[in-house]
């Protein structure tokens, strides 16, 4: 059976385009667009996976990601998808691959000019905890009213003792928009910031595109006397490469019956080491 | 401080004859026309730095639409309105962007409604509503807010200890003196009353009045009280207009609207006092 490239049809790739290119000119703005059927259902990807097929040629490297892992069966499908219907390459390494899709994380590899990251994103509207109303979240944005997000960050202090977002960690692009930033962890929200690529965001259920083009200012919601922070491993390595500086996932290891600790970015984790091996190799040899 | 010149409210879809058709000679604020509803229609008055002006009118007057239109609540159809501390008063604050008015509402007005839930947000704590008139004026420092907060809860007679309390758990006299902190956080120039004291009984009445007094005198604050109790307005305001079906029929001194009422109006709303 004989689909178009990419498997949607060009008039769609290029509303799509279109609306990206409105997104990039107004970093953090959520462009609607015409969100296309798709052999998977909506909620699984589809923005992502319609920015993708929009922008991918026949010279890309492809590589997709889900929670930072190439192997997760979301990632496996949505990349089967797109190799069945463009025949581009795909990478695992994430310095070879020009387009990345992804969900839930960013590499932990900078990225490069050449290099475009494309973000799934359930929930575009980072006001939605506070304002349950479209029409009045659009109103916010427009006249940049944002005192009531402001206050949500405000009460969580003052109960918690600090903010207690874990991921969707609202963020102010260019001094103008607050933008969620998708699912990340806090760990890669300053990846956003003043980056070399450029990150696209597509919401398929909620019609959505939102951009940070390179080299924009992103930052956190934060007060002067409580910054925004990170996330603290205390410490904890990844069981496999020995990393303490990238972002670890919790896992039980019922053998032992204790708590282990992994990159959560498998391809950064197995790489460091093949280095290390590498490293060792070298060491005997002499 | 506050000139307002002609203002206008008409709700509906509004016809050349709105304003000649209805009014106090016709007693009635609907035109028999269109059926458009004239909420408030040849609304001219000033206030001064540090002067307190009342409205009175019976319910459907158009007293609470008048400073609806002046806080932004609803956009008015027609007059202007300025207000010394924006661009020097040269401009009319009804026409500019909602952006601009945001910020005179942020920066140069507080509002008390005659209802708390109007002015608070009861699922934020009380200091959180404070707050946000403070994060609106661009306060980004959560210690400086809080002190802030303490501080004008302190003077509104709210025990800064139930600050972090949703205002939901409070009795509405209390509501009432947040929802005034809320008002005065970010200092404002201008303050507006709609029928503050309404809901709450006289022991609670009298030391909300005072309070609003006391903190008028002490900041030069100027206020426009609207208020259906002339008890209330004898209190505060220096200078009153007396509003019905929509237009003012009596603007003076409070003293000799309420001794020596002119108009017939006025004379049955002073006589019909119990």
């Amino acid at each position: 059976m004989a689909y178009n490239f990419a498997f949607i049809d060009e008039n769609a790739k290029r509303e799509i385009r279109r609306k990206i290119l409105k997104a990039v000119a107004i970093p953090g703005y959520q462009a609607p667009f015409g969100s296309r059927e798709l052999p998977i259902a909506r909620g699984w990807g589809t923005g992502g996976l319609q920015i993708t097929m929009s922008l991918i040629g026949p010279d890309d490297v492809l590589k997709v990601i889900d929670q930072g892992c190439d192997g997760s069966v979301n990632a496996v499908n949505l990349r089967n998808l797109l190799q069945k219907t463009t025949g581009v390459r795909t990478a695992y390494e994430t310095r070879q691959a020009t387009l990345i899709q992804s969900r839930h994380r960013i590499p932990e590899e900078t990225l490069t000019a050449d290099q475009i990251m494309v973000l799934q994103v359930p929930w575009p509207e980072a006001l939605r905890s506070v304002e349950p109303s479209e029409a009045r979240t659009r109103e916010m944005h427009a006249e940049k009213d944002y005192s009531r997000m402001w206050v949500y960050l405000y009460e969580d202090i003052v109960r918690w003792g600090e903010v207690t977002i874990g991921f969707r960690y609202p963020v102010m692009v260019n001094g103008r928009h607050i933008m969620d930033p998708s699912p990340i962890p806090r760990w890669d929200v300053p990846r956003l910031h003043m980056a070399e690529n450029l990150y696209l965001f597509g919401a398929g259920r909620e019609k959505r595109i939102y951009a940070v083009p390179p080299f924009t200012q992103v930052a956190p919601l934060e007060f002067a006397d409580h910054p925004f922070k990170t996330e603290d491993f205390g410490g904890r390595d990844c069981f496999l490469c020995g990393s303490t500086d990238t972002y670890l996932n919790e896992m039980f290891d019922s053998a032992t019956g204790r708590k282990i600790y992994a990159c959560s970015d498998t391809a950064f984790c197995d790489r460091r080491r093949a280095e290390g091996r590498m490293a060792e190799k070298h060491a005997y040899s002499q | 401080m506050l000139t307002v010149n002609n203002l206008a409210k008409i709700y509906g879809s509004s016809c050349s004859h709105c304003l000649e058709l209805t009014g106090p000679a016709h007693k009635s604020n609907v035109c028999p026309r269109c059926g458009s509803v004239v909420a408030c229609a040849n609304i001219s008055f000033q206030v001064d730095k540090g002067e307190i002006f009342g409205l009175v009118g019976e319910s459907g007057s158009g007293k609470s639409t008048l400073v609806r239109c002046l806080y932004f609540d609803e956009e008015a159809t027609g007059g202007e309105a300025r207000l010394a501390p924006y661009q020097d008063g040269r401009v009319n604050m009804l026409a500019v962007s909602a952006q601009q008015k945001r910020f005179i509402r942020n920066h140069l007005m507080g509002m008390v409604y005659q209802y708390p839930h109007l002015g608070l947000k009861m699922y934020f704590s009380c200091g959180g509503n404070i707050a946000e008139k403070l994060l609106d004026a661009g306060f980004r420092h959560v210690g400086r807010m809080r002190e802030r907060a303490a501080e004008l809860l302190q003077r509104t007679e709210v025990p800064p200890g139930r600050m972090d309390d949703l205002p939901a758990t409070f009795s509405g006299g209390m509501q009432q003196r947040v929802q005034i902190a809320k008002a005065l956080a970010n200092s404002p120039p201008l303050l507006l009353l709609d029928e503050v004291t309404t809901g709450l009984d006289v022991s609670v009445q009298a030391r909300v009045l005072d309070l609003i007094r006391s903190l008028q005198q002490e900041m030069q604050l100027a206020v426009v009280v609207v208020s259906h109790d002339l008890g209330v307005i004898r209190l505060l305001s220096g200078r009153t207009a007396v509003m019905k079906n929509g237009q003012m029929v009596e603007v003076g001194l409070t003293d000799q609207i309420l001794e020596d009422p002119q108009q017939p109006y006025t004379q049955l709303l002073v006589s019909s006092q119990l």
